[in-house]
């Protein structure tokens, strides 16, 4: 069973050190001195990578999305959404336990349960209509509840923004990748795909947001991110920084 | 003496009531304000079809008289803003908001039934700084989260600061901001931030 959750992270490694290589020789490209952040201090590189992607992104996968969501009604999607969430909830719910939320793993286990039996596969969510909610949880998250910081922020071939101990726990949790233990690899692959094109078709609006709202993209998505991550960590209340912010502003 | 007690009472009632109203509590505040822009939005097809005009008057009427935007802006523009001129405080503001509505606009378009769901709020009486958190619940959706700070500004609750999924809008414009004015300086910013809210890409056209 550990042969083909192996395989892809040896897959993971692979494509991330090509990438790496790949984007080498232009580490050098736009990243601005001024907006040096101690929590980014691979900006060069992070910003020639976040390039990469969009132009992956432009290239391929959001036409991808953008046809998908013209072929398929709303309805339909999102029992496709579903569907993965729900191959998700289980790991989630081992997650919860892993952090010490014994009732969330409990109400995650039995979430999964409801949803795979009489959700048709996962496809109906009707566990949530009924008042037990998704808490989306992994191992970034889990590391982080364990004190682990996050790190340097990251930005991943494909996979995009990312920090040293999200990158980690992304690594982690490819072994619990439901989809991971599917043997045929056709099925596994179109999966696979199919799962990133739901997800981007989600984003669509998003994205077109950020791109009219945002001074510098990849700073907007950056500071995003990492607030983003740390809000997960502390499951919506993460604690007030502890350093004494400048108040440029006392008020009138 | 009994006359006395009768009036004593009288006035500690009367002083209690004003007191109330003079300072609601920051998340009934907060319930208060949602609610009204719920259901006037869910009121109003032009709302949601992002009618630009209409939703900053419904903003201007409904929202902003409780924000500290003045104390939004300068902590989003961060150490600049005390090296700014008053008027580009003023220009700064005034896009700022622009840029905002327009972030916010594009949203209505997705109300129907949604809801808002209040958590409850950790803080004390002495507080002059809080956060209240709430979740707009949507039927068989996970709910999305939408905390604020207020900070209590001459007896009343005025919001500066709003997070969105965990994501509070002042920090995640800093560094941006930051950016443009190290490199461009103040009126940079502010020419960027007008090139943003007026360039082509200005969302919502009807």
């Amino acid at each position: 069973m550990t042969r083909v959750p192996a395989r892809i992270g040896r897959l993971f490694a692979a494509s991330f050190v090509a990438g790496a290589i790949l984007l080498g020789g232009c580490a050098t490209l736009p990243g601005s001195e001024a907006s040096r952040s101690p929590r980014d201090p691979f900006e060069s590189y992070n910003r020639a990578m976040d390039a990469f992607n969009q132009a992956l992104d432009d290239a391929v996968v959001a036409p991808a999305a953008r046809a998908y969501r013209d072929a398929l009604p709303e309805e339909m999607r999102a029992l496709v959404s579903n569907f993965f969430a729900n191959l998700w909830d289980l790991p989630s719910a081992g997650h919860q336990l892993l952090q010490g939320k014994p009732e969330r793993a409990f109400m995650g286990l039995f979430r999964f349960a409801v949803n795979t039996t009489l959700g048709f596969g996962g496809i109906a969510d009707i566990a949530t209509p009924a008042g037990i909610e998704r808490h989306r949880e992994d191992f970034g998250q889990t590391l982080g509840r364990w004190g682990m910081p996050p790190g340097p922020y990251l930005v991943l071939p494909i996979f995009g923004p990312s920090s040293a101990r999200d990158t980690l726990g992304l690594v982690l949790d490819f072994r619990n990748d439901p989809i991971s233990y599917i043997d045929s690899t056709g099925t596994r692959l179109g999966l696979r795909a199919l799962w990133i094109v739901d997800l981007r078709e989600r984003l669509l609006d998003a994205s077109t947001l950020v791109q009219g709202i945002a001074l510098d993209r990849y700073l907007f998505v950056r500071d995003s991110y990492l607030q983003r991550r740390r809000n997960l960590v502390w499951d919506g209340e993460p604690p007030e920084d502890d350093e004494e912010e400048e108040d440029v502003y006392n008020g009138k | 003496m009994k006359r006395f007690l009768a009036w004593l009472s009288c006035a500690l009632m009367l002083a209690t009531a004003f007191g109330a109203v003079a300072a609601e509590a920051p998340d009934a505040l907060i319930n208060r304000i949602s609610n009204e822009m719920l259901d006037k939005i869910k009121a109003d097809q032009d709302l949601r079809a992002g009618d630009f005009a209409k939703i900053a008057a419904l903003a201007d009427t409904t929202v902003m008289p409780h924000v500290d935007f003045q104390r939004m802006t300068a902590l989003a523009v961060g150490r600049n803003w005390r090296s700014a001129t008053p008027e580009q405080q003023k220009r700064l503001m005034e896009e700022f908001r622009v840029l905002l509505l327009r972030t916010y606009s594009g949203a209505l378009s997705a109300v129907n039934d949604q809801s808002i769901r209040m958590k409850p709020m950790r803080a004390a009486p002495e507080d002059t700084e809080v956060i209240v958190r709430s979740e707009v619940v949507h039927q068989g959706r996970e709910p999305i989260q939408l905390d604020y700070r207020l900070r209590k500004v001459d007896g009343a609750w005025k919001i500066y600061d709003v997070n969105v999924l965990g994501v509070w809008l002042v920090e995640t414009y800093r560094n941006q901001f930051a950016q443009e004015v190290s490199s461009k300086g103040i009126d940079g910013l502010i020419r960027s931030l007008s090139e943003r809210n007026r360039g082509p890409d200005q969302s919502k056209k009807p």
